[in-house]
């Protein structure tokens, strides 16, 4: 277990890509570590934190063919980093409206300026090819107030962009 | 009083069904003040379960009193032989568990309960509740019927679907 490297694979979504991938870390004796898996417009993503013995070479060189069968592009990077490093959100942010440019950087750069930092984003496009409506959540950790937060992102209300902000509390028992 | 040890997964005894108290006695009253100092020394849990320390009888504490963001709560609860006998709603929340470390997801739960259960005293009591103190209830019996949140836990895209809107 002395490297991490995170492995990023995406390419047309097809069944069997987790399986057949997860099936050759194993049998290259590697190790997976914390992994988000998802299809987004019709392709499937994968990032996932995988440590063993192969250095990043010999780690590409082992999964490569069963990226090209799957059709999948490929990359590995060395990382820092490891497990057991979970932050937990205090805020949880929604989004919605209508799908206009810019949204994302209006409200991410609001956030960012009140010194908010980004766990973990889902953005989405939902209604119909000609009334999709935007959808982002975003969960994170604010060192200020949730009034002062509130406050920051008023100017973006007058200019229609829906923005929620509640308190994420964790039940911890 | 020293705090009792925690016990964490993958230990197959979360998994066991606890059994209804039957004897109000002081020793009962003496394992719950040793449960509740238990709660108050691992990281702010507002709510423990006598399994969770080895003890295979249907007790818990719950306490929201002590929420950054206060809470609608009853104070410190001994809830024995806890019997939820009504629900309302849901809504995804976040969890964790002391018997989890280093994991938190989310959960769907009840916002309204009422429930029926005995204090250390023997004495039968009625709550209505709601939101946080609930979800802590329904956290708790469920580990005296030997499920963790681990079990429950939904697609953090289940949110989409589900989400409140705050006004
Ligand atoms: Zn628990």
């Amino acid at each position: 277990m002395n490297h991490w490297y995170m492995l990023t694979l995406t390419g047309a979504d097809r069944p069997g890509i987790v399986a057949k991938v997860t099936q050759a870390l194993y049998e290259h004796g590697m190790n997976l570590g914390e992994a988000s898996m998802l299809r987004l417009g019709g392709n499937f993503t994968i990032m996932m934190m995988v440590s063993g013995e192969l250095e990043a070479e010999a780690l590409e060189e082992a999964l490569q063919p069963v990226a090209r069968s799957l059709g999948l592009s490929l990359h590995v990077d060395e990382m820092e980093g490891g497990l057991h490093r979970h932050l937990v959100p205090n805020i949880m942010v929604r989004v919605s409206g209508a799908d206009r440019a810019g949204i994302v950087a209006r409200v991410t750069g609001v956030l960012a300026d009140a010194g908010f930092n980004i766990l973990d984003l889902e953005s989405d496009v939902a209604g119909s090819p000609d009334k999709p409506v935007y959808l982002m959540q975003i969960a994170g950790i604010a060192s200020v107030p949730l009034e002062t937060l509130e406050a920051a992102l008023a100017p973006l209300r007058k200019e229609g962009i829906e923005v929620n902000l509640s308190p994420v509390e964790t039940l911890v028992g | 009083m020293e705090p009792l040890p925690i016990l964490t997964i993958p230990d197959e005894r979360l998994k066991q069904v606890s059994e209804p108290v039957e004897r109000f006695d002081d020793e009962l009253r003496r394992f719950v003040e040793q449960l509740e100092i238990t709660r108050r020394h691992g990281p702010a849990a507002v709510g423990i379960a006598a399994p969770q320390v080895g003890r295979f009888q249907r007790i818990c504490i719950v306490d929201c009193s002590i929420t950054r963001k206060p809470v609608p709560n009853h104070g410190h609860l001994v809830l024995i032989n806890p019997e939820i006998t009504h629900w309302e709603g849901y809504e995804v929340g976040r969890e964790g568990c002391l018997s989890v470390p280093d994991y938190t997801g989310n959960v769907i739960r009840a916002t309204q309960i009422r429930l029926r259960a005995f204090d250390e005293q023997g004495e039968e009591h009625e709550y209505e509740m709601e939101g946080f103190e609930a979800r802590a209830v329904q956290h708790e019996i469920d580990h005296l019927d030997g499920i963790l949140f681990i079990d429950r836990v939904v697609s953090r895209r289940t949110d989409l679907f589900r989400r409140k809107v705050y006004k």
